[in-house]
């Protein structure tokens, strides 16, 4: 059996790494990530974990050494945060592309200019089509748990494609709360060693990422969409055996108290947290507000999204990053294409909140709903809304 | 949502505020409570006044705003409070718990400040037992024994756990201020 303890958050995803038994990790130190990576070096040098920490010179570099690592059959972690992913840009779709399936964190940051070292979703939003598995953590333990679960799913045959864990810079990533920590023992029993597929190897060699000309690159391209899209798949049956391993239920897209909602918040990672009392207190003051959680971001899950919203009236999306000059938040525009098809679908509003370590506030969930209920009686005024703007 | 206590420490870069708010937590988690712990997020700069928080509760914390109406202010020094509101959102039955060489209605009159005060020369005692004016460790006895959130043995542990060469000096100076303060029922 595990332990109760408490632990700062990036702190508890390096266990999780350790506990994953990886053999390379290859990482720059970037804010507000920095303590992922610190942590397991030290582990590295301290002998508690038997992996290889590559020094790098920048993060095009830790990921193009991730590639390498992996290539060779290594379970291989990295973790980063905005300009730092930025810079990861081009070697992700390598990542994916190779089939190589790299976990990596990432402490959500927004992007510069002007400087920001706070949280908000822009950077990861910024390479949501590289081909990534990616996922939010609302929790620690969640940050923790899906550390784990995502070498299990990237690694499955079936799947061979990068996975991405994304909790939120500082306001999750500093923060030292309850964690339930498994016992090696059962994490080892719930996660396998790597066995690659194809690796890189002198006596037997291969040629990986050769050109792909005209006549094969499309259909390398399906392949890899199919991979991805079925992904989905093995992420549900990974997390019903994680379940029954370890009693905590993940789902695509977390409902709470949607039962009888007209109104549903719809937001992803830590603040949903925040939501939660909101939706308690709102539900207190006789509002029928309910949350919907999106927890899988990649491959989206149309289907949960679509069955989450059965029966509301209206869905009030609060995006954390903004799709400069586009229909406002990119979780709402995947949100409203997955209802697009429906007959009868609630009404969907985008609002843009939390910028650059901007908190969302319990009043601004109250202002979202308030926004909500308005645009239900008198109609549709903005294709989007920023939220706690000073005036 | 069950109980839940808000404290937000006042201090100065490099005493130990974030310490103090995190060896709180920990003990709370300990005793199987939930906490959260985290400091003021951004660049840190010893000597300049700084802010850590925590929250104490029955059951798991879900809010993940920064604490903007604490029921408890901890100010470690005495010197924050001349730079900083620290009294600022502090709720109505909220309470201050300062280090201070000051008598309370001295510190209260000073800093106009209206709600319940509890005072500790913390500094003294950090002084004569540590040798260091570092006062996170000496605080905390003060906390302790006004809100009684955790056990006095609970911090004890957290220090022994996370400075084992200076534990018991540390741990003296909590057992020190936790006698000398007054606890809240103590009028």
């Amino acid at each position: 059996m595990g332990k109760r303890i408490g632990l700062e958050v990036s702190l508890a995803v390096s266990e999780a790494v350790k506990m994953a038994r990886v053999d390379a990790v290859a990482a720059y130190p970037i804010t507000p990530q920095t303590h992922i990576v610190e942590e397991l070096s030290q582990m590295v040098a301290d002998g508690d974990l038997d992996a290889d920490f590559i020094m790098v010179e920048s993060e095009h570099s830790a990921m193009s050494a991730c590639c390498g690592t992996s290539a060779v059959g290594a379970r291989t972690f990295t973790a980063t945060a905005a300009q730092g992913l930025a810079l990861m840009h081009e070697i992700l779709f390598i990542a994916s592309g190779l089939r190589l399936p790299i976990v990596m964190a990432i402490a959500n940051r927004a992007l510069s200019a002007p400087i920001s070292i706070w949280g908000d979703h822009s950077d990861v939003m910024a390479e949501r089509d590289t081909g990534w598995i990616q996922f939010f953590a609302e929790t620690g333990q969640e940050a923790f748990d899906l550390t784990i679960q995502a070498f299990k799913i990237a690694e499955d045959k079936r799947v061979l494609t990068p996975a991405a864990v994304n909790l939120d810079g500082f306001t999750l990533s500093h923060v030292i709360e309850p964690f339930d920590m498994p016992d090696q023992e059962e994490v080892d029993a719930f996660l396998p060693t790597f066995e690659p597929q194809v690796i890189l190897d002198p006596d037997n060699p291969v040629t990986m990422g050769p050109v792909g000309f005209p006549e094969i690159y499309t259909e390398i391209k399906k392949q890899q969409n199919e991979a991805l899209l079925g992904a989905h798949e093995v992420i549900l049956e990974v997390w019903e055996e994680f379940e029954k391993a370890f009693g905590r239920a993940y789902r695509p897209v977390e409902s709470y108290r949607t039962d009888g909602a007209e109104v549903l918040i719809s937001i992803a990672g830590s603040t949903a947290g925040t939501a939660r009392v909101a939706v308690d207190n709102m539900r207190e003051a006789g509002k029928k507000v309910g949350l919907i959680r999106t927890r899988l971001w990649r491959p989206y899950p149309f289907e949960e999204t679509r069955a989450a919203v059965k029966g509301a009236k209206a869905v009030a999306v609060i995006d954390r990053c903004l799709s400069f000059g586009g229909p406002g938040g990119p979780i709402c525009s995947e949100l409203r294409s997955a209802l697009y098809p429906l007959p009868e679908k609630p009404v969907v509003n985008s609002y843009i909140a939390g910028l650059g370590g901007r908190d969302i506030t319990l009043q601004d969930f109250y202002t979202v709903v308030e926004d909500t209920y308005r645009v239900l009686e008198e109609g549709p005024t903005d294709e989007y809304k920023m939220i706690g703007v000073r005036e | 949502m069950g109980n839940m206590t808000e404290i937000r420490w006042h201090g100065r870069g490099g005493q130990g505020a974030v310490a103090s708010a995190e060896m709180l937590a920990l003990a709370a988690i300990g005793e199987g409570k939930s906490a959260q712990a985290f400091p003021s997020f951004g660049p840190e700069r010893r000597g300049a006044p700084v802010m850590a928080f925590t929250r104490v509760g029955d059951e798991f914390i879900h809010i993940r705003t920064g604490v903007t109406e604490p029921d408890v202010v901890v100010v470690l020094d005495p010197s924050v409070m001349g730079a900083v509101d620290v009294t600022s959102g502090l709720k109505e039955n909220g309470i201050v718990i300062a280090n201070t060489s000051k008598t309370r209605e001295e510190l209260a009159d000073q800093f106009d400040i209206d709600h319940p005060l509890y005072v500790v020369n913390a500094t003294r005692i950090a002084l004569d037992v540590i040798g260091r004016p570092i006062t996170n460790t000496t605080m905390m006895g003060a906390l302790v024994k006004v809100t009684g959130l955790v056990e006095l043995s609970s911090v004890e542990d957290q220090i022994s756990e996370r400075f084992p060469r200076v534990a018991e000096k540390n741990i003296e100076a909590l057992r020190l201020a936790f006698e000398e303060t007054r606890a809240r029922e103590e009028k």
